[in-house]
C-alpha cells in the first residue's frame, strides 16, 4: 500500500526509532517467550504492553499508519486483557505476538529501504478478536535487517577522544613555534599547514560528534501536549521551531525534565480552560510555542504560552501564607523579585496540585537543573496574555565561552554567562569614590562596590592602582565590579574542576588549558564576591526607595466574599490563614470560627460556602483577635494619601487602586464591638439540679456559644443571667427557666429544655434586656 | 615480599615511593600561581593535554619550601593529578616495606606521610604516600 511510508529517505528520528525499536525488541523476546509458557504473568504482560504502546506512541508522529494500526490493534486487546476483560488464552498470546513479529519485520524493512507486503497484516489484526479462528502463522519474510547505520557511544569514549584531540592540537602549536625558530624548509611549512587544516577540520567533528540535534528533545512534545492538554479538557495548539538546533547530547538530557515540567506548567496553570478563554476574548485553543535557537555560544529554549501569565499578587499572597517572607518584606520588594517568587522552594502558584504540574519538580528545581549546567532561566510574564520562560544553556557541557582578563600580570577566565559588560574608565560617565576604605563606582548612576582583583589575589601589594577597565560581574544576589588590568580575549575554553584544595578556596570555577599551552584558572564570580566581603542586601535599595516614595500606608488587597474588591491596612494582618468551613459556625448571635481551641469572632459580608475551605485574615490591635473571611488574598498595595469619604462607616474610605474602586475597610469597626477578652463573656449561673443535668448537657452548648458557666458564684461575682430547671426564680439575676416538657415552654422566660435555639435566643434576650435596664 | 619503590630526594632526606602509586616520572614546565589556595599547591602545569597540580613537597611535610626543581612525581588522586616535587630521583628498586617499629618521633609532616620504611645498604628510608602529601581542603575559603 503505502510506499512512500518506508521509500522515502530516513531522518534522524526515524534512524532512532529504529534502534530502540530494534533494541527493545533484542529484550522483550526473552519476555515474549515466558508469557507463552504462563499468559498470566502480570510482569510479562505489562513489559509487551509498554512496548506496543511505545510504538503506537512513536508512529503517530513519525507518519508511520502500518505500524500504528498494528501496534493500536495489540494496544486494545493488552489492555483488555490488564482489565479482567478478557483471558489471555492461547488463541489471544499467539495473536500478539504475531502483531510483535511483524512490527520486527516492518522496522527491518524501514530500515533496509524496501517494500512488503502488507496482506497479511488485516489477517493478524482479525485474529485478535474473541470469535476467531487459531491465527495463521505470520509470514516469514523476515531476517531483513540491513547494516546499522547509527552506533550507540559511552560518553567517556567521546570525551577520551576530545581529550586525544587537544593533546594534537598542543603537539601542533608546539611544532608550529619550533619551525619559526629555525629556517624551516617551504615544503616541511606545507605539510605542517595540510596538517593544521586536518587538525581543525578533526576537532570540529569530534566535537560534533557530541551534538544531536533538539529534535530528540521536542519529538516527544506533540504527544505530551495533547495528552496533558485532554486530561485538563483545554485544547492546545503546539508550534515547534528550530528542531535543527544542534546541542551536546549530555545537555539535551539534563534538559528534558526542566523543559517537560515547564510544558505542563504552561498548560495547567497558564493556559485558561476554553470558556474562561472565550470570555477574555482569546481563541478557545490555546497556543504553545517551543522553540529553540543558537545564539553565539549558547542555546535558547523558549515556552511560550498566550494563557493568563502569573498573577504576581497572588504569588505574594502564597508566599506570605507559607512563611517565605513576612508581609513587609513582600511589599517592599520590587516587581521583579516578585515575579522571582515562584522559583522560591514549596510555593507553586495555584493553592491545588494538580495531578499534571503538581508533582515531581517544582519550579525550584528547574531553576537549580538549570544552572547546575551552566545556564539561566528567565520569565517574560504578561499578565493576562501569557508567560514565556526562557532557559538558556551553553551549547555544550564542557564548552564554556569566557572572556580572558589580565590582573597583575596572571590570566584569568570568566564565565561569560556571568558578565554584565565590560566598561572602560573614561571621563564622567563613571565615578569612583571611597565610602571609609572601600572603593565603590558609579557607572550610569548604579553604584556598585568595586573588587580590585589583582589586589584581591594577592598580586599586587599597592592598594592604589590606575583603574581603567572594569567588569560588571553579575551573581544571583547582585553586581559588582571587578578592576582588571586588561580585557584579552573572549575564548571558547573546555573546563574541567580544578583540585579539591583549589576549589576549597570557593574563589575558582575550574581550571582549563587554552592553546597557548598554559593553564588557566576559571574565576567564580559569586566566590570573588563572597571573599571581597561584599554583603548584598537582597531588598534594602529597593526598601529605601520604597519608603521615600510611601505616602499612604501598606494594605491588604483582597477580594471580598460580596465579590467585592477590598483592602485592609497591613499593619492589622496577623496572617491569612486557609480554614475548613466546618470550623465557622453561627453561634449565639455571630459567626465565629474555631482555632486552635478558641473561639474568634468572625467577620463574613457575604454565606462562607459550606464544606469548602475558607480563607480567613486573622487580624488583631494587639489585644483582641478578630477573623475576617474573604475570598482570596490578591496583593499588597500602598494606599494612596487621600481617600474619597465613605458613607458607609463600616468603612475608612474608597481608593482608587489600579483602574479599580477599592473600599478600604475600617479596622476599627471590626474590633468595636468585641468584648476586651475571655473574662467578659457572659457569666450564666446554672442552679443546681438532683442530675447535673445542665452540667452534663448545659455547659456544651452555652461555652460553644461564648458564655462561661459556672455553678456557683465566686465572691464579687455578678452572673449575667441564671438557668433554673425549678420553677424558683434567682435573687436579682435575669432568670431562664428550662422546663421539662414542651407544653411548660413560653419561649420568652421559660423554655423547653432541649430547644436548644430557643434556649440560646432566651438566654440572649434575658442578657440584653437586662444591659437595656 | 618485596615491593617496587623509587628512591627520591625531598628537604635533603631520602624517601621511598611505592612504584605502583606513581604515574610516571617527569620535568615540570612553567607554574600558573594559584592565589589563596594552601601554600602547599604551588600551582598549575600542563602536562600534554592534561592540567596538573603542583604540590611544593616541602611544605606539604610542614618543612620549608622545596628549592627550585623541576622533577616531579606523577601522582593520581580521586581522579586529579598532582605532580609532587622532589629535590631529585635516585633509583628505582626492589624492598622490602617494615613498620616503623622502634619509636622514633617523627615531624607531624612526616607522620603524616609516611607509611613504613625499607633499608637500603643499611640506611633506612621511611616510605612516602605521595597521595597524603596533597593538601586536603581547607575548612573554610578564608
Amino acid at each position: 500500500m503505502k510506499r512512500s511510508e518506508y521509500g522515502e529517505p530516513m531522518d534522524e528520528l526515524l534512524q532512532e526509532f529504529i534502534a530502540e525499536t530494534r533494541e527493545t525488541l533484542e529484550a522483550l523476546s526473552g519476555e515474549i517467550v515466558a508469557w507463552e509458557a504462563n499468559p498470566t504473568d502480570r510482569a510479562r504482560l505489562d513489559a509487551i504492553f509498554r512496548f506496543v504502546h511505545t510504538v503506537k506512541g512513536s508512529c503517530g508522529f513519525l507518519d508511520l499508519p502500518r505500524l500504528a494500526r498494528l501496534s493500536h490493534a495489540a494496544e486494545d486487546v493488552l489492555a483488555a486483557v490488564r482489565d479482567g476483560k478478557r483471558a489471555p488464552d492461547t488463541q489471544l498470546v499467539n495473536a500478539v505476538l504475531a502483531i510483535v513479529d511483524r512490527i520486527g519485520e516492518i522496522v527491518e524493512a524501514i530500515d533496509a529501504g524496501h517494500a512488503l507486503d502488507d496482506s497479511a497484516e488485516d489477517l493478524l489484526i482479525a485474529a485478535l478478536a474473541e470469535d476467531a479462528a487459531p491465527a495463521i502463522a505470520a509470514g516469514g519474510s523476515g531476517n531483513l535487517r540491513a547494516p546499522t547505520r547509527s552506533v550507540r557511544l559511552n560518553v567517556e569514549l567521546l570525551d577520551r577522544m576530545m581529550s586525544g584531540m587537544s593533546d594534537m592540537v598542543l603537539a601542533r602549536n608546539e611544532l608550529a613555534r619550533r619551525m619559526r625558530e629555525g629556517d624551516a624548509d617551504p615544503r616541511t611549512e606545507a605539510a605542517l599547514e595540510r596538517l593544521s587544516a586536518t587538525v581543525a577540520e578533526m576537532r570540529d567533528t569530534v566535537t560534533r560528534t557530541r551534538m544531536q540535534k533538539i529534535e530528540a528533545l521536542f519529538s516527544a512534545l506533540p504527544r505530551m501536549v495533547r495528552d496533558t492538554a485532554a486530561s485538563l479538557g483545554k485544547a492546545v495548539q503546539l508550534q515547534i521551531e528550530g528542531a535543527d538546533v544542534e546541542l551536546d547530547r549530555e545537555m539535551i538530557e539534563m534538559m528534558r525534565d526542566p523543559l517537560v515540567h515547564i510544558i505542563r506548567n504552561a498548560i495547567d496553570h497558564g493556559v485558561e480552560a476554553p470558556a474562561v478563554r472565550r470570555e477574555a476574548g482569546k481563541r478557545e485553543t490555546g497556543r504553545l510555542r517551543v522553540s529553540a535557537r543558537q545564539s553565539g555560544n549558547r542555546i535558547m529554549i523558549e515556552v511560550a504560552d498566550d494563557g493568563a501569565g502569573i498573577d504576581v499578587g497572588r504569588v505574594v499572597a502564597k508566599a506570605a501564607k507559607v512563611g517565605l517572607h513576612d508581609v513587609q518584606t513582600l511589599a517592599a520588594m520590587p516587581e521583579a523579585a516578585k515575579l522571582d517568587l515562584i522559583f522560591a522552594p514549596g510555593l507553586s502558584s495555584r493553592d491545588v496540585a494538580s495531578d499534571i504540574s503538581g508533582r515531581g519538580v517544582g519550579m525550584d528545581v528547574v531553576r537549580a537543573n538549570v544552572e547546575q549546567i551552566g545556564g539561566r532561566v528567565s520569565l517574560d510574564n504578561r499578565p493576562g496574555r501569557g508567560l514565556t520562560v526562557v532557559m538558556e544553556v551553553p551549547l555544550t557541557l564542557s564548552i564554556l565561552s569566557t572572556i580572558v582578563v589580565g590582573a597583575g600580570g596572571e590570566r584569568y577566565a570568566l564565565p561569560r554567562q556571568t558578565v554584565e559588560e565590560i566598561v572602560t574608565v573614561r571621563g564622567d560617565a563613571v565615578r569612583v569614590d571611597l565610602l571609609g576604605d572601600t572603593p565603590v563606582v558609579t557607572v550610569r548612576g548604579v553604584r556598585l562596590p568595586l573588587v580590585d582583583l589583582a589586589g584581591l589575589l594577592d598580586l599586587r601589594s599597592s592598594l592604589f592602582f590606575d583603574l581603567n577597565t572594569m567588569i560588571i560581574v553579575a551573581t544571583r544576589d547582585g553586581a559588582f565590579a571587578l578592576a582588571v588590568d586588561e580585557v584579552i580575549d573572549t575564548e571558547e575554553l573546555v573546563v574541567k574542576p580544578a583540585a579539591p584544595a583549589i576549589m576549597a578556596t570557593g574563589l575558582y570555577a575550574g581550571q582549563t588549558l587554552p592553546d597557548s599551552g598554559r593553564p588557566m584558572l576559571l574565576l567564580d564570580g559569586a566566590g570573588v564576591a563572597a571573599y571581597a566581603g561584599l554583603r548584598f542586601g537582597s531588598y534594602e535599595v529597593a526598601e529605601e526607595q520604597q519608603a521615600e516614595q510611601r505616602q499612604g500606608a501598606a494594605a491588604l488587597l483582597f477580594q471580598d466574599l460580596d465579590g467585592r474588591r477590598r483592602a485592609i491596612a497591613l499593619a492589622c494582618v496577623d496572617r491569612v490563614e486557609t480554614v475548613s468551613a466546618d470550623a465557622i459556625s453561627h453561634t449565639a448571635g455571630r459567626l465565629r470560627l474555631a482555632v486552635e481551641e478558641r473561639l474568634l469572632p468572625l467577620h463574613a459580608n457575604a454565606p462562607v460556602a459550606e464544606g469548602r475551605e475558607a480563607t480567613v485574615l486573622r487580624l488583631t490591635d494587639g489585644a483582641i483577635e478578630v477573623g475576617y473571611a474573604i475570598a482570596e488574598p490578591i496583593d499588597i498595595v500602598e494606599l494612596p494619601a487621600e481617600l474619597a469619604p465613605a458613607l458607609d462607616p463600616r468603612f475608612m474610605g474608597v481608593a482608587v487602586i489600579g483602574d479599580e474602586q477599592v473600599e478600604v475597610v475600617d479596622p476599627i469597626t471590626l474590633f468595636v464591638h468585641e468584648p476586651d477578652a475571655v473574662a467578659s463573656a457572659p457569666l450564666c449561673l446554672l442552679q443546681p439540679d438532683e442530675g447535673g443535668w445542665m452540667e452534663t448537657f448545659l455547659r456544651g452548648t452555652l461555652e460553644a456559644a461564648g458564655y462561661r458557666c459556672v455553678t456557683r458564684l465566686a465572691p464579687g461575682e455578678q452572673a449575667a443571667v441564671a438557668l433554673t430547671l425549678d420553677a424558683a426564680p434567682v435573687p436579682a439575676v435575669p432568670t431562664v427557666h428550662l422546663s421539662r416538657d414542651r407544653a411548660g415552654a413560653d419561649g420568652v422566660g421559660t423554655v423547653y429544655r432541649y430547644d436548644r435555639d430557643a434556649l440560646l435566643a432566651a438566654v440572649s434576650a434575658r442578657i440584653q434586656s437586662k444591659r437595656a435596664a | 615480599m618485596t615491593e617496587l619503590f623509587l628512591i627520591a630526594h625531598v628537604a635533603g632526606r631520602g624517601v621511598a615511593i611505592p612504584a605502583d602509586r606513581v604515574d610516571s616520572v617527569v620535568d615540570i614546565g612553567e607554574i600558573v600561581k594559584v592565589p589563596r589556595a594552601d601554600p602547599a599547591v604551588r600551582g598549575l602545569a600542563a602536562l600534554r593535554s592534561r592540567v596538573v597540580t603542583v604540590v611544593d613537597t616541602g611544605l606539604a611535610l610542614g618543612l620549608a619550601p622545596l628549592g627550585k626543581t623541576a622533577r616531579a612525581v606523577i601522582t593520581r588522586v580521586d581522579g586529579h593529578y598532582y605532580a609532587v616535587l622532589v629535590d631529585s630521583l635516585e633509583d628505582v628498586a626492589s624492598f622490602e616495606r617494615r613498620p616503623i617499629a622502634f619509636g622514633a618521633a617523627l615531624g607531624e609532616g612526616w607522620r603524616a606521610a609516611a607509611t613504613g620504611l625499607v633499608e637500603r645498604d643499611g640506611e633506612p628510608l621511611l616510605v612516602i604516600d605521595p597521595a597524603a602529601l596533597v593538601p586536603a581542603p581547607l575548612a573554610q575559603a578564608a
